[in-house]
């Protein structure tokens, strides 16, 4: 079968996708009586339209992009590490523990602490589905799956029982001290003169991500490691030929990915809510897994895929604010959208290739 | 790439504000929803009132996640509405850091205590409210075993429960009161499923009257007991409508006349410490056509006397909260 040119396979084919979702969006839209061009507009507006809107569309953003980058890293070696969730989790329970209970002098040091931990939490939940994949076969979907509601119920535990501070009828931990409270982007910008909205929550996180990102495509694509990754994820038996060893790979892949999922909490842990919560992650381990697909597991296309899912998720927020659609609406727009892009992608996919190929014949008979 | 680039265009493009008329208030909901049927509900029902009676429209919104706290007091506080009231006591640590950013804009919220100058807060005497329906329960009860079902497990939940145990009590003191919570997190608030399947192991120990302080668990709790042929007790709003005859009474705690109140009084909302209590009109018990068969004029009567004696201070109900324990069990 022939190749679809590159621009169709990256622009073309998402693009068509979310006209699709958009336009039955629409359809719902104006099903339930409110009007879906000026519901355009708010989400546009409100999501980009002020660097209020980017503020927190860079602040979904970044957290989208840990975990696309995760699910990805997973995905070139065909591990599909559905529990990003759960690591992120973790790995917010590290920052927790790092932030409240090491006195960290300055931020820069708490950022290196606190995302070291989040990272080692992350990775740490990632290495036992691993190994139950690498050592017994147990499949990664189901364990890594199981091991989010594992995390959900230890996270929960321990803010209620451990961390709570008495008296306070919040389940969360007492707020970090002020030395480890990140930048903004307002405070960030400020020197340059330009002046960003300081209500906003995106913080110095989002440069973290975008290393993660340069970091995940020399992993991939220039060093051993990767080769032998994606070695192994094209056929593990011509791997295991070639003196891969499965087992180590397979660990060495899920460690990454849980380290770059539990850095996901830095953002939502250290960079906003400045405590930990219950559920800080909130869904963004799923997103992820539809941030990767679209972004076809390359972090170029992460991190463009994970700023069009930051946009949905503020844009979604600014709809529910200004117009009177229920808040279950919302959550249709955005599923419309992972369903057209990540679990409907061949229904695009496949009849644009005939197209080319028709065209191609077509070209071929002049 | 193209994608992004046409959004950021047409974003430039578009140039519309989200303006809206300036100082309109607005209510931010919980997660249980808009449409508990209970907590939420109630303010919606104020907000509603006043809108109504003033031919006024507010701003409401309602949360899909814990981290928009934050985002709706400040996009709220920055398109300018005013007063910005807020149903729930998880809004304390995020108004705690807000507030101060918008000094000219006033907060209010509804159950727990934010100590910043322009902020409202309101709390209710849950207590003595729920002591009145206890009495309720145990004088309606046949087994002398009455359920108390609450929803996160909190300190303000257990308060709840510790006024409904001492009117319990105070009518029968060989009563027997079957307690549970749905659960620990906020996602006790809306699990009617859970609050139904705890209702049938109640009546299972034996209790024929269950008071559910729940938010929208409370829902499946008064199905349940509907379902099951035994008496319930809402909580909060006048639920006594959603199953007629079979829901004794409802705990009313007026957060609809919190909300009412701080609309109506809209910029020059007076800030500081609230107690509603049953002396303020805050809370009661409800009676309509739909229990009148199921409160007898005795049963009225004891409970309006107590409903005095808590007014006048004669009688004073234990608060969970003043020490965090409860003399009865």
């Amino acid at each position: 079968m022939q190749r679809l040119p590159n621009w169709a396979d990256i622009i073309l084919v998402p693009f068509i996708s979310l006209v699709l979702a958009a336009v039955i969006s629409a359809l719902v839209i104006f099903g339930i009586g409110q009007d879906p061009v000026a519901a355009v507009k708010l989400m546009v507006n409100g999501a980009l339209g002020s660097t209020y809107g980017w503020g927190y569309t860079l602040y979904y953003a970044t957290n989208f992009m840990f975990t696309g980058l995760a699910v990805s890293v997973a995905f070139h070696a065909r591990l599909f590490n559905i529990g990003a969730e759960g690591q992120a989790m973790l790995g917010g329970l590290g920052v927790g523990i790092a932030a409240l209970y090491i006195p960290w002098a300055h931020w820069t040091v708490a950022l290196l602490g606190c995302s070291l931990m989040a990272a080692v939490f992350g990775a740490l939940w990632a290495y036992i589905p691993a190994i139950l994949q690498a050592k017994r076969g147990s499949h990664i979907v189901i364990t890594t799956i199981m091991f989010n509601f594992i995390a959900a119920g230890l996270l929960n535990y321990v803010l209620v029982n451990v961390m709570r501070p008495p008296a306070s009828m919040d389940p969360a931990t007492a707020p970090f001290p002020p030395a480890t409270h990140l930048p903004t982007l307002h405070e960030l910008l400020a020197p340059f003169g330009i002046s960003f909205s300081k209500a906003a929550p995106a913080n110095f996180t989002v440069f973290i991500a975008l290393l993660a990102a340069v970091f995940v495509w020399l992993l991939i694509w220039r060093t051993k490691l990767g080769y032998q990754i994606r070695a192994f994820g094209e056929s593990d038996s011509a791997a295991k030929y070639a003196g891969i060893d499965p087992v180590r790979i397979t660990v060495i892949t899920m460690l990454i990915s849980g380290a770059l999922a539990g850095m996901m909490s830095v953002n939502t842990t250290l960079g906003e809510a400045e405590r930990l919560i219950l559920n800080a992650p909130e869904g963004a381990g799923f997103i992820g897994i539809a941030v990767a697909l679209m972004g076809r597991s390359h972090p170029l296309g992460v991190a463009l895929a994970s700023i069009l899912f930051g946009f949905l998720y503020q844009g979604g927020a600014e709809l529910a604010m200004w117009m009177s659609i229920p808040r279950e609406l919302i959550i249709v727009i955005q599923a419309l959208v992972i369903l057209f892009t990540g679990a409907l992608d061949n229904m695009v996919r496949m009849p644009v290739e005939a197209l080319f190929r028709k065209l191609r014949r077509s070209g071929d008979e002049q | 790439m193209t994608f992004t680039r046409t959004l950021m265009l047409a974003a430039t493009a578009v140039g519309l504000s989200a303006v809206i008329a300036s100082a309109e208030p607005a209510v931010i909901f919980d997660l249980g929803g808009k449409f508990d049927k209970s907590f939420n509900e109630s303010a919606f029902t104020g907000a509603q009132r006043w809108a109504e009676e003033n031919n006024a429209t507010f701003r409401e919104f309602e949360l899909q996640s814990d981290a928009q706290r934050e985002q709706a007091l400040r996009r709220f506080a920055e398109a300018g509405a005013n007063p910005i009231v807020m149903a729930g006591f998880m809004f304390a640590t995020p108004l705690g850091e807000v507030a101060a950013d918008y000094p000219d804009t006033k907060f209010a919220i509804i159950d727990m205590v934010v100590d910043a100058p322009n902020v409202r807060s309101v709390v209710f005497n849950e207590h003595e409210g729920s002591y009145l329906v206890g009495m309720m329960a145990a004088k309606a009860s046949n087994s002398g075993t009455v359920g108390f079902i609450g929803g996160m497990d909190i300190p303000l939940i257990r308060k709840f429960a510790c006024g409904y145990v001492q009117g319990v009590k105070a009518v029968n003191a060989n009563a027997t009161v079957v307690q549970n919570m749905t659960g620990t997190t906020p996602a006790a608030w809306n699990d009617p499923v859970k609050g139904s399947e705890l209702t049938k192991a109640q009546i299972a120990q034996g209790a024929d009257v269950v008071y559910a302080a729940a938010g929208g668990t409370g829902v499946g709790v008064l199905q349940t007991a509907a379902d099951e042929n035994i008496l319930s007790i809402g909580v909060d709003a006048n639920q006594n409508y959603l199953h007629p005859g079979k829901v004794l009474t409802s705990m009313l705690k007026r957060v609809d006349n919190a909300v009412y109140e701080a609309f109506s009084q809209g910029e020059n909302l007076q800030t500081g410490f609230n107690v509603m209590g049953i002396k303020e009109g805050g809370i009661g018990y409800a009676l309509d056509e739909h229990n009148a068969s199921l409160v007898s004029a005795e049963m009225k009567a004891a409970v309006d006397a107590a409903a005095d004696q808590i007014s006048s201070g004669a009688l004073s109900v234990h608060d969970y909260m003043s020490d965090n324990s409860c003399p009865v069990e």
